[in-house]
């Protein structure tokens, strides 16, 4: 059974297309930042919809990278993300981040460290490290990437996931919604996803959890250290045989650690 | 018709098993593993010895490109190896073709080093401006791919400013911020040397050209005969922006290997070309369509037309392992046979394309010097001379072309023949 949510439009102006948020649940105000695989709904949405109102919207460009002409830096997009929330009428909320979203969140939580309650950040990238680079999920071919990004435990389940629909306008309508959605995503990180977050994230102020797959191919779960040592208040939650997206190998576990720590005082 | 001397500037030793024990012949390449520096400093030393020989056999321009960390050609500064050629007194066009304008920081250099080369060589550069191709602007040097075309613009501005307007002026633009603009000096030719664009065949490219009245070339390994609608597109888009059909508004690169009959180039050359294909164009395709790279248009235009540009080589199979007949003929991404059938063919595909500009490459990875030489005699004498008179009685002219290369229908100095190269 597929999983789903509303859609809310938010017009953002400025020649932008309107930014498609996914929505659900009632309760105190979740924002959700994808990673590589683009906006979706999954299971640790669905779940945290029980409790919460999530919204997850997507990244700036991901349907027309055109638009990207708007954005030279990852604080073009800082801010971008701001006017969505804005829009949204929030409030203070909280924010998740996973992968590229969770470099977003940091660097969001860093800027406008009123506005962010409390801070989840998922396998995020962000930092660098020359003893442990950061890996290239770009120049890879599709197994490679695939297994980058979901690991290699639970490989049937991953295919089923990036499965491409059947006809071709279905197809091609998939492949071209993958690649401009990749595209506005290295528009921010390509080549190297550090733009300074390490100088800026003495600023957030939000209680934070650093939740890491243990076994991520992309961003070795030592930067998990690096993360919480720069973050005042923080704690770390490792998930056991999970990749660097462990909501996707350990949807239950992930959930759980998340909600623990959003309800706790 | 203009024949250029296009120089591909390879690595000529690959291992035997190199498709197999590498990935790609681009990018990731190890280098300590397979580039020897002293045996590069032999292969440069061939290339320009092979320049000067074009030269000196009367093709009438030298071509030289750009790339960067692969195998397959290493041009890394086209200018350093033109300034060699611009040296010599010579009437022959160097045709630099050219340098990748976004990956330069600030792109006022180019415009430095392209006036200084005008200088040199005494108004005989074309300045080729080309995109540049995703693994050297992405993959080596780093550009997110949806900055490549925006800096290529913001370039292209910078430079004709720079060659147009009296400096010094200021220059506000995304990517490059200089107070100052005053490049010391200007290019020989006026306004500026004639701008070459190049490519593999992408509409932006296209309208680029068009809309600045310049020339574009088409640099592909897949040759004439699989080139027509490629080339068809090109000339709509020249017909939709009311240009006329001057052919020396298109170029085209054709490998093209020329022996005393049809069984001797053959035998001479098919275990070059089955190398070449087999390893200089061993690249994943993940390094040649990053996302973004190119725009949402064309990525929905190639998905409905179902374009693949490398279908040939999937009918083909293993290049390591195709026939002569399959080169030549069934893919015809070869021009090769004797000089009659050699000049046929180039003829037939240069009128069918209406190419003014045929940038031959006839040093093709693998061969050494001898067998080069053996193939630039071969050409130059018997085939190059049937193609001069192409599109004359038409009435065309060059308007391309740079003013100070004045080599009109022969060679600077005496051929001397083509000697055959024992097999």
């Amino acid at each position: 059974m597929s999983l789903q949510s509303d859609v809310r439009s938010i017009e953002l102006g400025r020649g932008l297309s309107a930014n498609s948020v996914l929505t659900k649940g009632s309760g105190p105000a979740v924002v959700y930042l994808h990673g590589l695989l683009g906006q979706q709904w999954d299971r640790l949405l669905d779940g945290l919809s029980s409790k919460r109102s999530v919204y997850a919207p997507e990244v700036a460009g991901a349907h027309e990278p055109d638009e990207l002409k708007a954005f030279d830096t990852i604080h073009d997009l800082t801010i971008y993300v701001d006017d969505v929330v804005r829009k949204l009428e929030l409030g203070t909320f909280d924010l998740i981040g996973h992968s590229f979203g969770g470099m977003v969140a940091a660097e969001y939580a860093a800027l406008f460290p009123e506005r962010v309650r409390k801070l989840i950040l998922i396998d995020p990238l962000g930092l660098w490290r020359d003893d442990k680079p950061v890996a290239d999920f770009t120049y890879a071919t599709p197994d490679k990437q695939r297994t980058l990004i979901l690991g290699s435990s639970d490989e049937e389940a991953a295919k089923k996931l990036l499965e491409l629909p059947g006809g071709t306008t279905h197809r091609n309508r998939e492949i071209v919604r993958r690649a401009t959605s990749m595209a506005s995503i290295l528009h921010f990180i390509w080549p190297i996803p550090e733009r300074g977050l390490r100088k800026r994230m003495y600023r957030i102020a939000a209680p934070t959890q650093i939740i890491w797959g243990e076994d991520d191919l992309i961003v070795p779960q030592a930067y998990a250290d690096d993360f919480a040592s720069a973050i005042r208040k923080s704690e770390i939650k490792i998930i056991p045989s999970a990749s660097h997206t462990p909501q996707f190998n350990k949807p239950d576990e992930v959930l759980k650690a998340a909600l623990s720590f959003l309800d706790k005082d | 018709m203009k024949t250029i001397f296009f120089h591909q500037q390879g690595y000529r030793d690959l291992p035997e098993d190199f498709a197999k024990r590498y990935e790609s012949v681009w990018v990731t390449l190890p280098n300590d593993e397979v580039c020897d520096p002293a045996m590069v400093q032999k292969y440069l030393r061939w290339n320009i010895e092979e320049y000067e020989l074009a030269d000196e056999l009367g093709f009438d321009g030298l071509g030289f490109n750009e790339h960067h960390q692969n195998a397959y050609g290493f041009p890394v500064s086209p200018n350093m190896i033109a300034s060699i050629l611009a040296r010599r007194q010579s009437d022959v066009a160097l045709v630099v073709l050219g340098n990748t304008i976004p990956l330069h920081n600030p792109p006022l250099r180019v415009a430095e080093e392209y006036a200084m080369l005008d200088c040199l060589s005494g108004g005989r550069l074309v300045a080729g401006l080309p995109v540049g191709s995703p693994p050297d602007t992405v993959g080596n040097y780093g550009l997110p791919p949806t900055q490549v075309r925006d800096r290529y613009f913001e370039a292209h501005r910078l430079l004709i400013e720079a060659w147009t307007r009296s400096g010094p002026f200021p220059f506000n633009g995304r990517f490059t911020k200089l107070r100052y603009v005053n490049p010391w000096p200007k290019p020989i030719q006026k306004p500026h040397p004639p701008i070459w664009l190049a490519g593999g065949g992408s509409v932006e490219t296209w309208k680029f050209a068009t809309d600045n009245n310049y020339t574009y070339s088409y640099l592909s390994f897949s040759g004439l005969k699989q080139a027509k609608s490629m080339m068809q597109g090109y000339w709509d888009q020249v017909e939709a922006a009311g240009l006329d059909d001057n052919p020396y508004r298109a170029g085209f690169a054709q490998l093209v290997v020329v022996g005393a009959t049809d069984a001797e180039a053959e035998t001479l050359y098919l275990p070059h070309i089955r190398n070449f294909y087999s390893k200089s164009l061993h690249t994943p395709s993940y390094i040649h369509s990053p996302p973004g790279f190119s725009t949402k248009k064309s990525l929905e235009f190639a998905l409905a037309q179902s374009i693949d540009r490398t279908a040939h080589t999937k009918l083909m199979g293993d290049p390591a392992r195709a026939s002569w007949k399959e080169f030549t003929e069934t893919f015809g991404m070869v021009v090769g046979g004797s000089p009659d059938t050699v000049a046929e063919q180039l003829e037939a595909g240069i009128r069918n394309l209406r190419i003014g500009h045929l940038m031959v490459i006839l040093q093709i990875q693998s061969m050494d010097r001898e067998i080069t030489e053996y193939n630039m005699r071969l050409f130059a004498e018997k085939v190059m001379p049937r193609l001069r008179s192409l599109w004359k009685k038409e009435g065309y002219q060059d308007r391309w072309w740079p003013s100070g290369a004045t080599r009109e229908g022969g060679p600077a100095l005496p051929l001397n023949s083509a000697k055959r190269v024992v097999v």
